[in-house]
């Protein structure tokens, strides 16, 4: 899991373009929206792709992605659960 | 018809333009078959959040936008008005390789959003809560002086008072790599300082952002009056003088009062001899300047001789960078610029000093 979450902060910066935040600094309890990494609407759409490409993994409801993607923690569970590859 | 004034101007090129109180006093040379913008620190223009998603192109004319609208002393315009030969072709670069790589699937936002060519007229206004008038040209090397056309033709009609006008394009990869196949940039290195006697066919490719704020009112700031403008998708060699000098004769300007004369030179066998028609012809007794060896050659590389062509009115300064033969002139009143790319889309603008 531990592995899961360092793939999963590497991926974030690297996609979003977050030219300024190293791994070490993104917490694994961090809000990615608002108050955390200060993701928006158009970030969510990137992960949602992101989920799907990487971890094989479809959101039906993308209402679904605003608890999935509270947090790095979140996240990496929801893979870990979910993932088809 | 009513003067328009330019008074303001930013640049964002391969030298150091992106200071206003400078000019040319450091000038950058190159050895190479591309060369590319010297990076103002972005961060001192552009919140990081904001910046994440821009493509370099964006980058550069929100910084060079920034730059012509803080010292015109405006806060908005009534309008902006881009011209660009290929947009945000990065992000469009990498948008149709997502394709072809994902097979169709997986496709993103960012990318899409920035893969427009109206992409950075709508940044700006975005920037600066701007929502008059919002209008991109799209056409080669006549793409800037598009827009300023439109420009020129809103103020002189009233439909505005002050207009954002600029020029962007940005280099990527796969642009230089096709541009190489067929031939179009230099196969050998070139010194910029020797561009001109390279004896090789092809250009030196280029970037750059220049951006104007033109207006119907004359603001402290104000650089240069915009007299003409024209351009001509064609035009062969033996018509280039005597187009000249009808277009002069439409601003009542006789070609030896012109004290400057700005040419396009590119350094490209093929079609340099255009511009040699005016230099040993027409303007042989006129000082003569040229600037791709500084910014490099691409769509909207006219914006960088519109902004040497406004610095050189008001400093009253030709630096010895860009000086092209030995006249000189005591003060330099009015200003021609001349541009073609490839025997194409032909510029003619004449500028006055204000």
């Amino acid at each position: 899991m531990s592995e899961l979450k360092q793939e999963l902060k590497e991926k974030i910066i690297e996609q979003l373009n977050l030219e300024d935040i190293s791994v070490d600094e993104i917490a694994n309890d961090d809000p990615l929206f608002g108050q955390g990494l200060g993701l928006d609407s158009i970030d969510a759409l990137e992960l949602i792709v992101m989920l799907d490409k990487d971890y094989g993994i479809k959101l039906a409801d993308p209402k679904e992605g605003r608890k999935i993607f509270e947090s790095i923690n979140t996240m990496a569970a929801y893979i870990t659960a979910n993932r088809t590859t | 018809m009513k003067p328009i004034y330019i008074n303001s101007i930013g640049s964002v090129s391969a030298q150091k333009t992106y200071n206003n109180r400078e000019f040319l006093t450091d000038v950058v040379s190159y050895f190479d078959t591309e060369i590319r913008v010297i990076d103002p620190d972005y961060k001192q223009f552009i919140p990081p959040a904001a910046a994440r998603r821009m493509a370099k192109g964006i980058k550069m004319s929100t910084v060079s936008s920034q730059i012509a609208m803080t010292e015109a002393g405006l806060e908005n315009v009534d309008a902006i008005i881009v011209g660009t030969g290929l947009g945000c072709i990065g992000d469009s670069e990498k948008f149709v390789s997502a394709i072809i790589d994902n097979n169709e699937q997986f496709l993103t936002p960012t990318r899409f959003i920035q893969s427009s060519h109206n992409t950075v007229a709508g940044q700006i206004a975005l920037g600066i809560g701007c929502k008059g008038h919002n209008f991109t040209f799209v056409h080669s090397s006549i793409s800037f002086e598009s827009a300023l056309m439109d420009s020129k033709m809103m103020l002189e009609n009233n439909e505005a008072e002050n207009i954002l006008v600029g020029g962007v394009d940005e280099l990527v990869s796969h642009h230089i790599d096709t541009h190489k196949l067929i031939g179009h940039i230099k196969k050998e290195p070139v010194a910029t300082k020797d561009l001109l006697q390279s004896g090789t066919k092809g250009m030196i490719m280029g970037e750059g952002a220049s951006f104007f704020v033109l207006s119907n009112k004359k603001l402290p700031s104000c650089y240069a009056e915009l007299v003409a403008i024209s351009t001509y998708n064609t035009l062969s060699k033996e018509s280039l003088i005597a187009k000249v000098k009808s277009f002069l004769e439409e601003s009542k300007t006789l070609p030896e009062t012109i004290d400057l004369v700005i040419l396009g030179n590119n350094g490209d066998i093929e079609f340099d001899h255009y511009y040699d028609t005016l230099r040993n012809d027409l303007f042989k007794d006129t000082p003569q300047a040229y600037y791709k060896h500084l910014c490099g050659e691409f769509d909207t590389a006219s914006g960088f001789a519109f902004w040497l062509a406004n610095k050189i009115l008001k400093t009253q300064t030709v630096p010895e960078a860009v000086q092209l033969n030995q006249k000189s002139k005591p003060t330099t009143g009015t200003v021609l610029l001349y541009n073609q790319y490839r025997g194409e889309n032909h510029s003619l603008t004449l500028l006055r000093r204000c």
